[in-house]
């Protein structure tokens, strides 16, 4: 299809709805036949060149899955979701998989550009707006990009592997670090975790795998962006971070995909593994296609992601701005097995129009004076709906163990709802739990105090939104803070008035 | 120039102003006294477009654009500035960041170029000091935490800083100690000019000593019921509201 269709679709998008990243990209696409079942996990396994083992790990997890069912205890409510009507493999067609970026087909370079995702290597050095944070210099990022099924590019892959970093597609690892993939891979997240883990763990067709050795600073942010284009298909990803003793490494992701007036489905996998003293900082800026404002569409975004502190004082920090998805259920959660390892989660969570959320995080703690920290800020406006669940659970040997959390709501107009559901098991004396919560609205005054000064109501709800959230944003590496703060203004678009 | 003619506003259906008229020339600061409850901040807000008050009557025009068929943005995009007599909390919001935002978005609806954070800053920060505030309130949470005085001085900074043509002050001098309340009427009268006005709500004599209006009006259950000179404030003090209230009864 021509480009300038494609253009004209941008515009209409972006001035239809605001979801300025809901355009489509015309390739020609391998797709496999709609449906699942052991020959379609068989044609995946095949297309990916799997080793033998992979393969009977899925056809396991899909034994398991057949005899599961759909969560129902989450505040979320949607229409059945048929499973046998869904494409399960789609991928750009190509000769080859792309040795270097030259090899990568130009339109999937070009829909990159156009999300800002810099697929060039190159340091931008351009600085950041100093008014929001003291001029910090840009330092290069490493993208993974997934399309659809399939990584197609990642970038300073050489820098990287100088430092001993590995940063490259699952699928890829599975072939190249077979022993690495295979210790670790569903060691945090058994495949029959959960029924959408389950369906992953048979399914997946890619994502990325990040391996940092011992006393290893990662040198740079790394960052997967996830993009679903197909019609009809499920994106099933699997991330996999392995930070050995004593290393650190800072990982972001990021996702959207075209408008488009079917529910698309999303169930991806997150597993993190910290060893001793290792850090691993986790932060998602999530911006799948929310549907539009009479709730048509979106992406139904159900989401296991965890984090195993295995080591000693090791660290696991998840950060999460959603913003998008008709409906969201996830609850990046970690196990904090070491002593003294910690366990923090900050999330901003955004529904407005129909979207719905429900997540939120667990803290188990194992180890004796293990902490963890949880501060999540929901932001409901139109008809949405926006839970926030969490599980602190202290086991008997944690001794010393505390956890803090913070659940604040704002309110934005009254038909949406707010709903906080906090679960508290302490079975250790020694241990310390606070809960914090509140709920507010934006008040009268406070808009009119912001237009007084000259703001237009919509600047006056992102100001009063972004304050709101500060205590997350700032945890944000600087160069996606500042996105992030944009895409929060965007999402609350036509949410007064 | 201000001209208010007839303005009658409500809230809840309940009559606050009566039947205001005001007129207030280019280059002139006027002065509003009045006891308390009779309508004077309702004023402010019917004047810079706060929704909750209905207008029922009448009309108030700035330089001859219909004040009351503007959205409050677009009022202050004109040149209206109110120095709020409760300067409202902002959570999480960086001052800086919230004037920085307010002065661009101003210059941005008068077709001027935006300042950038640096240009910003340099201007704050002059603007800090002339009024003798600590720098640090820019880095502070709008209104968060500040005292009752340091309130109303971030009023008047980000009056200096964003330079109205109609300034209205509530009641800026109340809590303000003697030192500040002189800074402040300073701040005022360093921003006199041809080209702007203010209209200056107060209890005080004091305040009006550093700042002399040209008129002193009297408002009283929502009319304003006499004007004068300078020494009308005087007058009040003295023998307070009660005998003008009734003469004008
Ligand atoms: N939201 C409201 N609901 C009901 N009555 C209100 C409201 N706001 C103001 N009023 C009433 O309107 C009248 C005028 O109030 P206003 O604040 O304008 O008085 P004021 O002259 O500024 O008084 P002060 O000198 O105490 O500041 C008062 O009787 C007040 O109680
Ligand atoms: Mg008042």
């Amino acid at each position: 299809m021509p480009v300038v269709t494609e253009t004209l679709d941008t515009v209409q998008s972006v001035t239809q709805s605001g979801y300025k990243w809901g355009f489509e990209t015309h390739i020609e696409m391998d797709l496999a036949p709609k449906g699942l079942n052991e020959d379609i996990i068989r044609l995946i396994s095949d297309r990916k060149q799997e080793p033998a083992w992979l393969l009977d790990w899925r056809l396991k997890a899909y034994a398991a899955w057949l005899k599961m069912e759909e969560p129902h205890w989450a505040r979320v409510d949607h229409p059945k979701i048929d499973y046998q009507d869904l494409h399960y493999y789609a991928a750009p067609k190509k000769k080859q998989g792309p040795k270097s970026l030259d090899e990568v087909d130009p339109e999937l370079l070009r829909t990159y550009e156009k999300l800002g995702i810099p697929l060039k290597e190159r340091a931008i050095l351009a600085g950041v707006d100093p008014g929001d944070a003291e001029e910090a210099a840009r330092t290069p990022v490493a993208v993974d990009a997934v399309f659809d099924s399939v990584s197609v590019a990642t970038t300073f892959r050489e820098t990287l592997s100088k430092a001993g970093v590995i940063f490259c597609p699952i699928s890829e690892a599975v072939r190249d670090y077979p022993d690495l993939v295979q210790q670790y891979l569903g060691s945090v997240v058994p495949v029959a975790d959960n029924f959408y883990a389950a369906l992953n763990s048979a399914v997946f067709t890619d994502g990325s795998f990040v391996f940092i050795p011992k006393g290893v600073r990662c040198p740079m942010e790394l960052s997967t962006y996830f993009r679903i284009n197909a019609r009809s298909t499920g994106q099933f990803e699997r991330t996999l971070i392995v930070a050995e003793e004593g290393s650190y490494v800072s990982y972001l992701e990021g996702c959207t995909a075209p408008m488009r007036d079917e529910n698309q489905l999303h169930a991806a996998v997150v597993e993190l593994v910290a060893l001793d003293d290792a850090q691993i900082k986790y932060s998602t800026v999530q911006n799948w296609y929310p549907g539009d404002a009479e709730g048509r569409g979106g992406i139904y975004n159900f989401v296991t992601k965890r984090g195993a502190c295995r080591g000693a004082r090791s660290k696991i920090s998840w950060t999460q701005v959603e913003t998008g998805s008709a409906i969201t259920w996830k609850y990046p959660s970690c196990v904090l097995q070491g002593e003294d390892s910690v366990g923090e989660f900050y999330s901003v969570a955004v529904t407005n129009n129909h979207q719905q959320a429900d997540t939120g995080t667990k803290m188990i703690h194992l180890g004796r004076g293990s902490r963890s920290t949880i501060v999540s800020k929901g932001i409901s406006a139109g008809h949405s709906n926006n839970t926030y669940r969490g599980l602190v659970r202290i086991a008997p040997q944690a001794a010393g163990a505390r956890n803090f959390t913070q659940c604040d709501s704002l309110l934005i107009g009254d038909q949406c709802g707010a709903h906080t559901v906090p679960y508290i098991e302490s079975r250790n004396r020694t241990a310390k739990v606070e809960h914090e919560a509140t709920t507010s609205k934006i008040a009268e005054d406070q808009l009119f105090y912001c237009r007084q000064r000259g703001l237009s109501e919509e600047d006056a709800v992102g100001l009063i939104v972004n304050g709101f959230c500060k205590d997350v944003l700032k945890e944000l590496p600087m160069e996606f803070a500042v996105e992030a703060q944009k895409l929060l203004a965007v999402s609350l678009e036509g949410s007064v008035g | 120039m201000l001209e208010i003619r007839g303005l009658a506003a409500s809230i809840n259906d309940k009559p606050i102003l009566k039947g205001i008229d005001l007129t207030v020339p280019e280059g002139e600061i006027h002065a509003i006294m009045g006891p308390n409850g009779s309508g004077k901040s309702t004023l402010a807000y019917v004047l810079s477009g706060r929704e909750e008050f209905d207008v029922t009557g009448g009309s108030a025009s700035f330089n001859g654009v219909d004040l009351l068929a503007m959205e409050p943005e677009e009022r202050a995009a004109a040149g209206v500035f109110l120095a709020f007599q409760a300067p409202i909390e902002l959570p999480g919001v960086n001052n800086a960041n919230f004037l920085r935002t307010a002065l661009n978005a101003i210059r941005r609806a008068r077709g001027e170029s935006e300042l950038d954070a640096v240009q910003f800053l340099k201007l704050a920060r002059s603007e800090a000091k002339r009024l003798a505030m600590p720098e640090d309130m820019l880095k502070r949470n709008v209104n968060v935490g500040f005292s009752g005085g340091e309130k109303k001085r971030n009023e008047v900074l980000q009056m200096a800083i964003l330079r109205p043509r109609l300034a209205i002050l509530d009641e800026t001098d109340s809590g303000l100690d003697i030192d500040a309340l002189k800074i402040v009427a300073d701040g005022v009268n360093a921003l006199r000019a041809p080209d702007f006005s203010a209209l200056v709500i107060t209890h005080h004599q004091r305040l009006l000593d550093h700042l002399v209006p040209d008129r002193v009006h009297v408002l009283a259950h929502g009319r304003i019921i006499r004007s004068g000179g300078p020494d009308l404030a005087r007058e009040l003090e003295k023998s307070g509201y009660a005998q003008v209230v009734a003469e004008a009864a």
